[in-house]
């Protein structure tokens, strides 16, 4: 064996217990989400299952009670509802919103532009949660709480940073002479956005779609404080509905988390080539 | 009809002025070039004129109409530009019928156009590929023929060939004069290379710091450089340049080098300087001719120096010596070997040196 074939073993074998360390725990909640709730309490721990069932799913989506816990059914079909209204809007809101502001510091020049851009970046580094009390006190006073416009708003203004962020890369890598040259060629400064540097920078724009979609869709703990009934609260929200004084039902909290994960692996995988782009291009961006 | 006015206009970046109250007539069907150093506010100039940059000061007028508060696509213009700009998600042919489609033509016309472009540039096999799939001369055909489908009344080509390898580039500029030759429209070209300007234009305006040095026809600015910096711009090899003080010899006026090398002031010279002027005489390669493998000229002034470096090029050969301490370049046209060391005796036409005043830069 040469120095580079062992190299190449380290590098898989290092790759390979890098992947179990993140896709166990993953793993191991679309495992229990199929298993009896006493073989998940097992101890001690019941590693390769016994028997798995589609039990909790039923349960979940059609309100069967055969091997559940007595529990009465939590809403998942309002919470599925919530979630796609809340994830959807915002993202939409915050793209729109985020591309044209991008656009607007890749292309324009303005006094003390990048003091605004500093300025936009900087609302990032506060933690999300630390913001739920002032949230909550404002909402409260003027109604937003447990409403859909509530928690889009929030969403919206925690993914307008990253938006513009993102696009202001990517309209920047766009020559300028694409856009005079659209203008020469009779378009006006909207038309030549419209139809040159618009699809010329829509990996980016999907790019940062999916991640503001990801991140409305996963968000926990604000939502939990702002959403108070099946009228605004949203799937991951909804995972708490498991818990009970005593007990926690694992199984069905499981196979709830499976049925968030879904939806957004789909996405992910059907825009990947854009994920990809958009990531290296962010990492390689000055 | 589209001839084109610059009238006292300028431009600032800042507090930079790129471009200093420049007036320029641009006659209708001209082929004119906008050439210099970087800098120079060649490029301005041009995006002035196709809306692309503000107009400070001054106005600039297309036909008779001023142009000054116009929109790019309201000017009837076309522009080339360097990197090509096209646009890569449209196929060649899209990218061609884009500003047509823009303008709501319908479908037949813009297909009857596109092919008649696509005729006129060479690139009708390439309709259906994207920009990628294209090579750089190809990319530049395509270039122009976006900007012929829209029959614009003044082409504007902003240094289109220098991305350009060197064999494409002189091929891609036989093209540029023949696409000129065939829609015979306005062309304002810009470069900073002068051998561009001298081959495509009809008349060449020299820039240089936001200021218009000279325009003429290339023969006028290579024959009769007004200025010092027109005078080594223009021509390749560039015009050889001595400093020298006039001084007065067995009265006659003489130039006499840093060195102290002495030389004659032309006759035609004599009367338009004085002594203690500081002056630089220039005169091109060919005009310094090694006596033994060239024919001497009728007004020659001899010296004798070493070859530095000779460098054959098949029809000529450039041989650089020293005149003092400063080393020229002198161009042979008989095929001789030369080698460097050989000691020859050269003699320079002073017919044909261009004398300039040191401080003002202008010719005498």
């Amino acid at each position: 064996m040469n120095k580079k074939q062992i190299n190449n073993i380290l590098i898989w074998f290092s790759a390979i217990v890098l992947i179990i360390l993140i896709m166990t725990p993953g793993l191991w909640v679309v495992l229990t989400a199929f298993r009896p709730q006493v073989d998940v309490m097992a101890k001690p721990a019941v590693w390769i299952p016994r028997n798995l069932n589609l039990i909790q799913f039923e349960t979940m989506l059609f309100g069967g009670s055969e091997g559940s816990m007595g529990r009465s059914p939590i809403p998942v079909l309002s919470y599925l509802r919530n979630s796609l209204i809340i994830s959807f809007t915002s993202t939409f809101i915050a793209v729109l919103v985020g591309t044209i502001g991008g656009y607007g510091f890749a292309r324009h020049n303005f006094k003390h532009k990048n003091k605004y851009f500093l300025l936009i970046m900087l609302t990032r580094t506060i933690p999300g949660i630390s913001l739920s009390l002032p949230i909550f006190i404002i909402f409260s006073k003027i109604g937003l709480i447990d409403t859909h416009i509530g928690i889009i708003l929030v969403f919206v203004a925690l993914n307008i940073p990253f938006t513009v962020w993102l696009t202001d890369g990517f309209f920047r890598q766009i020559p300028r002479a694409m856009s005079e040259v659209a203008m020469t060629d009779g378009c006006t400064k909207l038309q030549a956005f419209w139809h040159i540097e618009l699809p010329l920078s829509r990996s980016g724009i999907a790019s940062a779609g999916i991640f503001a979609f990801l991140i409305s869709w996963n968000e926990y703990a604000l939502v939990s404080n702002l959403a108070r009934s099946t009228d605004s609260k949203t799937l991951t929200v909804g995972l708490m509905d498991f818990t009970a004084q005593f007990t926690i039902n694992w199984p069905g909290m499981c196979a709830l988390a499976v049925f968030i994960i879904i939806p957004a692996l789909i996405l992910t995988f059907m825009v990947q080539k854009h994920l990809v782009t958009g990531l290296t291009f962010g990492g390689v961006k000055g | 009809m589209a001839k084109v006015s610059l009238q006292g206009v300028s431009k600032f970046y800042g507090k930079v002025q790129a471009v200093k109250k420049i007036d320029l007539e641009i006659i209708d069907k001209e082929f004119l070039v906008l050439v210099g150093p970087s800098g120079c506010g060649k490029s301005s100039s041009l995006r002035m004129i196709a809306g692309l940059e503000e107009i400070d000061e001054g106005v600039i007028k297309i036909g008779d109409k001023e142009m000054n508060n116009l929109e790019p696509r309201e000017r009837n213009v076309s522009m080339v530009f360097q990197n090509y700009a096209l646009y890569p998600h449209m196929t060649v042919e899209e990218n061609l019928g884009f500003s047509l489609k823009i303008a709501g033509l319908d479908k037949k016309e813009i297909e009857e156009r596109v092919h008649e472009a696509a005729g006129i540039l060479d690139i009708t096999e390439f309709l259906q590929r994207k920009p990628s799939q294209l090579s750089g001369g190809q990319r530049q055909r395509v270039a122009m023929g976006r900007a012929i489908v829209r029959r614009p009344d003044v082409f504007l080509f902003d240094e289109p060939l220098s991305n350009l390898d060197a064999k494409l580039r002189n091929q891609m500029r036989t093209e540029i004069k023949r696409l000129h030759q065939k829609v015979s429209t306005t062309i304002v070209y810009v470069t900073h290379d002068q051998v561009e300007a001298m081959t495509l234009a009809d008349r060449i305006v020299i820039m240089k710091d936001g200021i218009i040095e000279q325009i003429g026809t290339p023969l006028d600015l290579f024959e009769r450089p007004a200025t010092k910096f027109v005078a080594t711009f223009i021509g390749s090899p560039s015009m050889n340049m001595i400093k020298a003080s006039i001084v007065k010899q067995n009265n006659e006026l003489s130039m006499k080098t840093n060195d102290g090398i002495i030389v004659p002031v032309p006759k035609d010279k004599q009367n338009s300087l004085s002594v203690g002027q500081n002056i630089s005489f220039g005169f091109r390669a060919e005009d310094i001719v090694p006596l033994k493998f060239g024919q001497k000229p009728s007004s020659a002034w001899e010296m004798q120096s070493s070859v530095n470096l000779a460098e054959p090029l098949g029809t000529e050969t450039l041989i650089f010596t020293n005149f003092g301490e400063i080393e020229i370049v002198s161009r042979m046209f008989t095929p001789e070997q030369v080698k460097s060391n050989d000691v020859l005796d050269f003699a320079l036409n002073l017919d044909r040196t261009y004398l300039f005043d040191e401080n003002s830069g202008l010719a005498i």
